[in-house]
């Protein structure tokens, strides 16, 4: 690492747009259309949404660090092996710690900690990235791509969890009056709580972001 | 026998994959731009899932469970070394895809072509790891249906992905906002085919 | 240093290289793996036998102060000792069995058994106005996984004092309301057997359509949940079922004494 030291400084602005570039312009999800499958089944509530942002975000850049640590020495025909076992132990390592600390948080993720291992992202960001580049750049890499995923999964909880249950981490934001059964005029969207609506609020966020960055646009 | 038909039916239109779940879509929208490849590449999840659920089972119930190894030696009983479910599952699913692999490439190289480097990325389908994962948590009791789970998931997978290359193909024809062109529309898209599955809840079996 | 030469010294692609790198790996990872295991599964199963614990207070309505307790586990484990002061393990024959510990009974094993050789655990609760309550725990299946809790029967071993149902995976909205206070409270007042004998094991019906309200055996079932309310039924019937004889012989001493 100290090789990378001596070229430039552990926060050059290169290293830092490797940090912030996937979370908008590369973001793993909208644009890249990596990681989406353990996604979206977490983002009805926001606790359990962040919690998995958290654990895919220790996994993709712990991955990328041990990688491009070891990336000279991997034998070529084992490779996509080396890489799975690898992030399989660290998801167990991750599991367990969940299990032992967040119970409740995660007997809600349930499968979707084991499912982070084919999360997408993470073998699509070792072989694009960790098994070419230093273990630093690779390690900001892991993280910035944590994090873009990340923000996608909370954005989604957010209108999900508001919409669907009137509670942000389970306080209740809108009030027990306004609701018809007490005499009031609001009603929770039932919709927001099943599945479907998590792909259309995907789909509505890369029609903003794609309106917003025009170069994003597919033809 | 009626129970299996549940089973079987459950996991392709209730439980399915892609619409209940969101599992497999990283190749679900990559690959479903054209029906010809999406079948190629639906039928490999079907063969993949309906040899990896069983395969697991017996992994899951003679290695992994507490207690499982009991039948090598009664010492062994205290056992529990389900924390290494996940390594073994993939390990398990990654060899499959291998055989999987290779028998397509001898058979159809045409179809190997097409799918390119769609078939080693079968290995990371979350799909083929959530079938496995899913039957662990739902502990189904016999070979019997943890076989047919496997086999209804991958049909239903299959269905998901040939019906959203259908539109798509279609879609070409058809003024969509231009942000919306390409992946969002594929979403929303995707979304609206899961409202339309969702009807089968209704089912009385 | 020698061995280190050697190992640098081949082939990157050749199959000896290969062979041992994997093997190499495989320690590493089943070694940290282990280590990980086994350091943290005293909080693990720490955390299991603590839900565990209030499941069975929540089905006494003792299960309210948990989540602003400061120190979880121990404020669940001094209430579980406070009011539970008493385990026992009953066969279908009504006998008790020695040596064995109600709360260490894994039912999912025990349900699997035919129901002569069931172990079947049973919790004494004892209230703060002196009341027994007797606490029973159950398995079965809903629509698409384990479904479990805790059925807590008054004194004459018949009327429902409180109920509380967990699952795995159902359906939210529909088959995931039976983990609600409301369908729960339903089943408080219920009567299990026909009358005051004990011979007539009615146990709880889950009505589609809604109950009738007078119904002393019958619940509203869950709109949209049939597969859900129907496995519901089979758990209370099959759970509460062995226990019969025992119930018949603690009602014996009673009128006897």
């Amino acid at each position: 690492m100290s090789e990378v030291k001596e070229k430039e400084s552990w926060f050059s602005p290169k290293n830092i747009k490797l940090l912030t570039d996937p979370i908008d312009s590369k973001n793993p999800i909208t644009v890249l259309v990596l990681g989406i499958c353990s996604a979206l089944a977490v983002t009805v509530k926001l606790k359990p949404a962040i919690v998995m942002a958290i654990s895919v975000t220790v996994v993709t850049a712990f991955s990328n660090l041990i990688i491009s640590l070891i990336r000279n020495s991997i034998p070529n025909r084992i490779r996509i092996i080396v890489q799975l076992v690898v992030i399989a132990a660290l998801v167990i390592i991750v599991d367990q710690i969940l299990k032992a600390y967040v119970y409740d948080v995660s007997k809600q993720l349930s499968v979707f900690v084991g499912l982070i291992i084919t999360n997408c992202i993470i073998m699509g960001r070792l072989e694009a990235f960790a098994l070419g580049n230093k273990p630093w750049p690779s390690f900001l890499d892991g993280i910035g791509n944590g994090l873009g995923y990340g923000l996608i999964l909370v954005v989604v909880a957010f209108f999900r969890e508001l919409l669907g249950s009137g509670t942000l981490f389970g306080y209740r934001v809108v009030p027990v009056e306004w609701y018809i059964k007490n005499g009031g005029f609001y009603e929770n969207n039932g919709m927001m709580i099943l599945p479907p609506m998590a792909l259309i609020t995907v789909g509505i966020i890369i029609w903003i972001q794609r309106s917003r960055n025009r170069k994003l646009i597919e033809e | 026998m009626e129970h299996l038909i549940n089973i079987f039916v459950k996991s392709i239109f209730i439980d399915n994959m892609v619409f209940a779940y969101f599992l497999g879509m990283c190749s679900y929208l990559a690959v479903s731009k054209t029906v010809k490849t999406s079948v190629g590449l639906g039928i490999a999840v079907i063969f993949v899932m309906a040899i990896t659920v069983p395969v697991n089972y017996l992994m899951n119930k003679y290695l992994l469970l507490p207690g499982a190894l009991s039948w090598l030696d009664p010492e062994f009983a205290s056992l529990d070394l389900s924390f290494l479910s996940f390594i073994m599952f993939i390990a398990v699913i990654a060899s499959m895809v291998q055989l999987v692999e290779m028998v397509v490439e001898k058979t159809s190289p045409a179809l190997y072509n097409s799918l390119g480097i769609f078939l080693p990325l079968i290995a990371v389908n979350c799909a083929i790891l959530g079938g496995s994962l899913f039957m662990q948590e739902r502990e189904y009791e016999t070979l019997a249906e943890a076989t047919v789970f496997g086999l209804g998931s991958g049909v239903g997978w299959f269905l998901a992905i040939v019906g959203i290359a259908a539109i798509r193909e279609r879609l070409k024809y058809s003024d969509i906002p231009k942000p919306l062109r390409g992946l969002g529309i594929a979403f929303i898209l995707t979304g609206l085919m899961g409202i339309a599955f969702m009807t089968f809840m209704g089912i009385k079996l | 240093m020698k061995l280190l030469e050697k190992i640098k010294g081949l082939d990157r692609n050749g199959n000896t290289y290969t062979f041992m790198y994997a093997s190499g790996l495989v320690i590493i990872v089943a070694m940290l793996l282990a280590t990980a295991s086994t350091a943290l599964k005293p909080v693990q199963t720490k955390n299991v036998e603590t839900e565990k614990k209030i499941d069975i207070l929540r089905s006494i309505g003792k299960a309210e102060g948990v989540d602003q307790a400061r120190n979880k586990h121990a404020f669940v484990a001094e209430t579980f000792e406070k009011y539970i002061p008493e385990q026992l393990v009953v066969n279908s024959q009504g006998d008790s069995i020695q040596g064995l510990r109600a709360f260490s009974i894994d039912l999912k094993v025990e349900m699997a058994k035919p129901l002569e050789q069931r172990n079947l655990p049973l919790y004494k609760a004892i209230l703060d106005d002196g009341s027994v309550k007797y606490i029973i725990p159950l398995r079965g299946r809903g629509l698409w996984g384990p479904i479990w809790g805790y059925i807590a029967l008054n004194a004459d071993l018949n009327t429902i004092f409180g109920a509380t149902f967990s699952h795995q995976g159902e359906t939210p909205g529909l088959g995931a309301e039976i983990s609600t206070p409301e369908f729960q409270a339903q089943f408080k007042g219920k009567t299990i057997f026909e009358g005051d004998s004990i011979l007539t094991f009615t146990s709880i019906k889950v009505v589609k359509g809604g109950a009738t309200p007078n119904d002393p055996h019958g619940v509203d079932a869950i709109s949209g949940g049939t597969i859900t309310s129907k496995g519901l039924e089979s758990m209370l019937r099959d759970c509460l079922w062995g226990y019969q004889k025992y119930f018949e012989k603690i009602k014996n001493s009673i009128s006897h004494e």
